[in-house]
């Protein structure tokens, strides 16, 4: 008996070793793939003393969780993307340069945090007690961000976030986060605008939205706004995370006949919602989903996809620049939009999304405020996004400095993309609001 | 009320009823036979699932041709899952081969979490649709009910016309006098095993061709299944295909006049009321 169970302890034993040796830890750093193509990435504002040695740069680890598995995961990828490719830039371009010739050589840890928030919180203590991350980013989406700015103010740690727009967040009074994307409220009330204007006619909209931090923020702000404009709100309903059977919320929706659909949540459920709606033939002219229409793996649910209206915070066509910042008395900070759309392209052989763009920015704007402290001092980091404002590829960026709102959002603005079919039927983007940064007229369903 | 939003709700229902009633089939033909709660037929129900995908994205097979695949596995499965796990605690009381499913849901969760992640996945499938009015019912929808009901008739034939279903039924009704009999109830215990098992993965199999799902998926679809069976009756699996089609129907229904979120506290609170008033289901006998 004895001998038949050391036997079965064996085997266990040896199971679970060979398990172990088979899992892939995920905490390493993103290997780059290749290098990327030239590209005008920032210059340093202050060349080292030309006579000194030059100093050897000094490690300076960012810390921050990504959702590589999870509801979020799509998103996530392509926010880390772009973050991965400002650090190429930054490394290509001999680290972040101080005054007194010290360089600072930013390294990434991260962990995956599964898009659960419970491991968020978990991995930011880890970021900063064990790895001694000197600064943090955000994890995608509002409700890991929201977890992980517990642990950074509780801990004082500067960090901005990307991929995070729920007003509520940052409206907590908090120090040292910052955040990138224009907030929540702020999301999906151009997208009534832009149905007025395509349907003048339009009347009725329902208004159905993902019933987490995020999703809820855009949809309490953009209720009262269509009432406004003189909108009749038929639905306003919220549905639970995880949901993947809309048919029986279509045909509710159907009955009340809207001339418009907005709202929507994250990628799976945006993605799966919009592709229920081609199937039922629902009779809309005019949808507006927030997140997934922007990805650009939305289009793998083909026709379903045409007609769709996405809020962006970012799109490959936008008209940011020098000129554009010199017009707006603003300084450009960072490479064109054009060289990191190239850039990104080369690198990961795939269009960036608003993501992408995010990510790149969330480490252009540290960047730019180590520079502007000239210190990697957590209060002076902090004084120096305080004063900035500024136009990147990425658009406009200023935080407020409001003791209530300190860190939010205040200067960048919304595009609206639209999946539409190109002469050949292949399915391609275009901005169509606002109007003066459109690329093409929208069309409707 | 609209009645056109009433009658697309109920032909949804209806076809969704069937599935869920499919697979809430698979959970009760074990406890029927056995008299084990199978904690483990979430994770059946996502390996269904997973198989397809698999199946359909590499390999490149119609998702539906699949099907005969998943039927052997999950007999295949299911028997060796009940050799593994159960045979040798199965006289034991009822918590210790509850804990022994558990232990099996746990471990192939964590196995699949470790394969495919916990990320979304989806099948594009796409069968058409017909229209009348606002009412639209998919080709998907249909195809999935005509399969259950094909596999409902299938296992009620096997278990009333064939000689390994009359013996399953034997066991099921009295062990030892079945043993006596010269029938090898392991084997049978087994095989009831291999089949609900097969039911559940038939059925991940269907919900995959409907809906996008994650690894995860099936042990939120294990609890929907309890629900029904209760509503069915333990141990009856016609009760459990009428409990499926009432749940998907009241799913359904219920969404046009309350909001979405209150229908899962709806469909619970159906729940302890049938286990208040008629704890053996509504087709369930009677309590004495």
């Amino acid at each position: 008996m004895s001998r038949k169970i050391f036997t079965l302890c064996s085997l266990v034993t040896v199971l679970a070793i060979a398990l172990a040796a088979c899992a892939t830890p995920t905490t390493e750093a993103p290997k780059p793939t290749e290098a990327p193509k030239p590209t005008s990435a920032p210059a340093a504002t202050s060349a080292p003393a030309a006579t000194a040695a030059p100093k050897p740069p000094k490690p300076l680890v960012l810390g921050f969780t990504a959702s590589q598995t999870g509801a979020q995961q799509v998103a996530s990828k392509k926010q880390i993307e772009g973050l991965q490719l400002w650090l190429d830039d930054v490394k290509k371009a001999g680290g972040i340069k101080l005054k007194d010739g010290t360089i600072y050589m930013p390294e990434m840890k991260f962990y995956d945090d599964e898009s659960k928030t419970d491991r968020v919180q978990a991995l930011y203590t880890k970021l900063i007690n064990e790895d001694k991350a000197g600064f943090l980013f955000s994890p995608y989406s509002s409700g890991l961000a929201k977890a992980a700015a517990v642990v950074s103010e509780q801990n004082g740690k500067v960090m901005i976030t990307a991929g995070a727009a729920d007003d509520a967040t940052m409206e907590q009074g908090f120090k040292n986060t910052f955040q990138l994307y224009t907030p929540a409220s702020r999301y999906l009330t151009g997208a009534v605008d832009a149905l007025q204007k395509f349907v003048p006619t339009a009347k009725k909209v329902a208004i159905v939205y993902e019933k987490d931090s995020f999703s809820t923020s855009v949809a309490k702000a953009v209720e009262p706004y269509a009432k406004s404009k003189g909108l009749e709100v038929v639905i306003y309903e919220g549905y639970d995370t995880g949901t993947t059977d809309f048919a029986p919320f279509i045909n509710k929706i159907v009955a009340a006949n809207p001339d418009a659909i907005i709202g929507g949540g994250h990628f799976a459920d945006g993605t799966t919602f919009s592709k229920q709606l081609f199937e039922k033939k629902v009779p809309v002219k005019f949808v507006a989903i927030l997140v997934a229409p922007p990805e650009p793996t939305f289009k793998d649910i083909g026709d379903a996809a045409v007609g769709v209206i996405g809020p962006s915070q970012w799109e490959p066509q936008v008209t940011y620049s020098a000129d554009a910042a010199k017009a707006a008395n603003l300084p450009y900070y960072g490479p064109s939009n054009k060289a990191f759309v190239d850039a990104y392209t080369a690198k990961y052989n795939a269009a960036p999304s608003y993501h992408s763009a995010g990510g790149y920015a969330q480490g252009l704007i540290f960047q730019k405020a180590i520079e502007d402290a000239d210190s990697i001092e957590q209060a002076k980091i902090v004084a120096a996004l305080d004063k900035m404002n500024l136009m990147t590829f990425y658009g406009v960026v200023k935080f407020s400095t409001e003791a209530k709102t300190h860190g939010k959002q205040d200067a960048h603005s919304m595009v609206y993309m639209q999946w539409q079919k190109d002469a050949s039927g292949k399915l391609l983007t275009q901005i169509v609001w606002p109007l003066t940064a459109k690329s093409a007229d929208a069309v409707l369903r | 009320m609209n009645i056109e939003a009433l009658i697309a709700s109920t032909f949804d229902g209806l076809m969704l009823g069937f599935v869920y009633g499919l697979m809430a089939m698979g959970l009760t033909l074990i406890f029927g036979v056995m008299k084990v709660i199978n904690l483990g037929h979430g994770p059946m129900i996502a390996i269904g699932m997973f198989a397809v995908l698999v199946m359909s994205q590499a390999l490149g097979i119609n998702p539906y041709l699949t099907l005969p695949v998943i039927v052997v596995m999950g007999i295949l499965t299911g028997i060796v899952m009940y050799f593994l796990a159960l045979h040798r605690v199965i006289n034991s009381p009822e918590l210790t081969t509850l804990l022994a499913t558990f232990s099996v849901n746990m471990m192939i969760t964590g196995l699949m979490t470790v394969i495919f992640t916990t990320s979304p996945r989806g099948l594009d499938v796409t069968l058409g649709s017909l229209q009348f009015g606002q009412v639209t019912i998919l080709g998907t929808r249909v195809t999935a009910v005509v399969i259950a009901v094909v596999v409902t008739i299938a296992l009620y034939l096997f278990l009333y016309r064939t000689r390994q279903g009359k013996s399953i039924r034997a066991v099921a009704n009295n062990r030892s006098a079945a043993e006596l009999m010269g029938i090898n109830s392991s084997w049978m215990l087994g095989l009831s095993f291999g089949m609900g098992t097969m039911l559940a993965m038939i059925s991940g199999m269907l919900l995959a061709t409907m809906f996008s799902f994650t690894v995860l998926t099936g042990n939120t679809l294990e609890t929907k299944s309890f629900v029904i069976v209760v509503l069915g009756g333990l141990g009856n699996p016609t009760g459990a295909l009428f409990g499926g089609i009432i749940i998907g129907l009241l799913e359904s229904i219920t969404t046009i006049f309350i909001p979405v979120s209150w229908v899962p506290v709806l469909e619970f609170v159906v729940f302890i009321m049938i286990l208040l008033v008629r704890p053996n289901g509504i087709f369930g006998a009677r309590s004495s």
